[in-house]
């Protein structure tokens, strides 16, 4: 019992996510500054902060769908870009960068389901094609995380047939599919209907029960408090708050009160 | 009049006119796709070209085309060239202009977030287009491609003018033999003819790709 206690600490004592001295800009804005943070196994982290704070930016970059100015990013111990010495980003080669892509998982606010696959054929694209996988397997898991997400009867459904929250639920398992180390949201629930933010974030939750490592991008504060490990709180461009919920729910600074207490109203 | 002599003729101007309608489509289209993907290229040495190709095609008769495609090769390269080649070059190259505008609408218009999610998923980018970005382009240019066609059946008729031999050249001939509208009458149905059938593989195609929105 101890021991498997002890494998878990180890476990999650291992680095997931670093990121340091990060930079963004796009021409003269400014976007992000001197980003700095960490994400370990097993944790889940809430990004919160105020539009055009530079959390998205920041999921972007990461997801190799922005190019980082400076800085330093590495995922599971993989550098994916790494400053020189004038502080500019070099980032790895291809074959890296493709491999620490199949290690992150990202939900977008649009779903950004493919809309001319069924459900199942969503799920199943990337591990056939990109992995290599077999039909059977990429199916069986398929079929796995559907149920697991409540899906199992929409697998034959398209895209336009799901409700939104069926849809992000189907986004997540899409992600989910490729047996991801880290799992980015980025404002998951924003584009959602109020009744249907639950389920997903249940879904979230469940994963987290799971010890499933998840950086968050939310304007669900109650969700952010109950369920995150760590919160950051994010104002232009710069990481104002980097500690436990309770920490940064309390907190002294200004400008992080003035925005929580926005929320509270 | 005879019809058992006139109505051979025509079809044989016919099966021409179809000639010139599947060779131009087999190459225009592929062109037309290339040139849409090259035309997003970032840089101006592929860029400026493709535009000034974009609008010269489009810019010009294609009865000009025809005609400078008919006698440019022989009297200023001084290679030989046949009136059905020439021909072919021509509408080729004035088809693949406009679909490839088509095409780049199509491109332009399916959300960026598809590529996105395509690319997080480890899709390659010629992964993303063949099998995310094209399956969806294809729907979306149906009826636009639908039209080009239309067109382009109607077009074939132009090739007379550099001495092809197709449907619209046999109906005149036999006009003026038999002092007669209706060679010109029965090419007229022939036209429709074809473009019915034209019409109905696309509206099937049309059908058959609304299994999904969006």
């Amino acid at each position: 019992m101890k021991s498997e206690n002890y494998q878990t600490e180890i476990a999650e004592q291992q680095t997931v996510l670093e990121v340091s001295e990060l930079r963004k800009a796009f021409g003269e804005l400014s976007v992000l500054e001197n980003i700095n943070f960490t994400v370990k196994h097993g944790e889940v982290v809430a990004i919160i902060g105020p539009s055009g704070s530079g959390k998205s930016t920041l999921l972007r970059l990461i997801n190799q769908l922005e190019q980082v100015d400076g800085g330093n990013i590495t995922v599971c111990g993989q550098i994916l870009c790494a400053n020189d010495a004038n502080s500019n980003a070099i980032y790895s080669n291809q074959e890296i960068l493709r491999q620490i892509r199949l290690k992150i998982g990202l939900v977008f606010q649009n779903f950004n389901l493919f809309p001319h696959f069924n459900i199942e054929r969503n799920l199943t694209e990337a591990p056939t094609v990109v992995l290599g996988q077999t039909k059977e397997e990429v199916a069986a898991h398929a079929r796995q995380l559907l149920s697991k997400l409540g899906l199992a009867d929409k697998a034959k459904a398209y895209p336009w047939q799901l409700s939104g929250g069926q849809q992000q639920r189907a986004a997540i398992a899409r992600a989910l599919a490729l047996n991801p180390e880290i799992l980015f949201f980025d404002e998951p629930t924003s584009a959602l209907d109020p009744e249907l933010t639950g389920e997903v974030l249940k879904v979230i939750r469940s994963l987290a029960e799971e010890n499933m490592t998840m950086v968050v991008v939310t304007h669900e504060m109650a969700f952010a408090r109950e369920l995150a490990d760590r919160i950051i709180f994010m104002d232009q461009g710069l990481i104002i708050e980097n500690g436990t919920p309770d920490e940064v729910f309390s907190s002294d600074n200004a400008r992080t009160r003035n925005f929580l207490r926005r929320y509270h109203e | 009049m005879n019809y058992s002599v006139i109505i051979p003729y025509l079809l044989e101007g016919t099966v021409t006119a179809l000639r010139l309608f599947a060779l131009t489509l087999l190459l225009a289209v592929p062109l037309g796709l290339i040139v849409a993907r090259l035309r997003a290229a970032k840089s101006p040495f592929i860029n400026l070209p493709i535009r000034f190709y974009l609008l010269l095609m489009r810019g010009t008769p294609l009865l000009l085309q025809l005609i400078f495609f008919m006698y440019f090769p022989p009297f200023v390269l001084d290679i030989s060239i046949d009136r059905f080649m020439a021909a072919i070059i021509a509408f080729s190259l004035n088809y693949g202009a406009y679909f490839a505008e088509i095409f780049r609408g199509g491109i332009d218009s399916i959300p960026q977030g598809q590529a996105e999610a395509a690319k997080v998923l480890g899709f390659s980018p010629w992964q993303t287009f063949s099998r995310i970005t094209l399956p969806q382009v294809i729907k979306r240019v149906i009826p636009a491609s639908a039209n080009e066609c239309m067109t382009l059946v109607k077009d074939t008729a132009l090739a007379q003018t550099i001495g092809v031999f197709e449907l619209f050249r046999a109906a005149q001939n036999t006009t003026s033999r038999e002092v007669s509208i209706i060679p010109i009458i029965i090419a007229g149905a022939f036209y429709l003819i074809m473009n019915s059938v034209v019409a109905a593989i696309f509206s099937r195609a049309e059908k058959k790709l609304s299994y999904y929105k969006g």
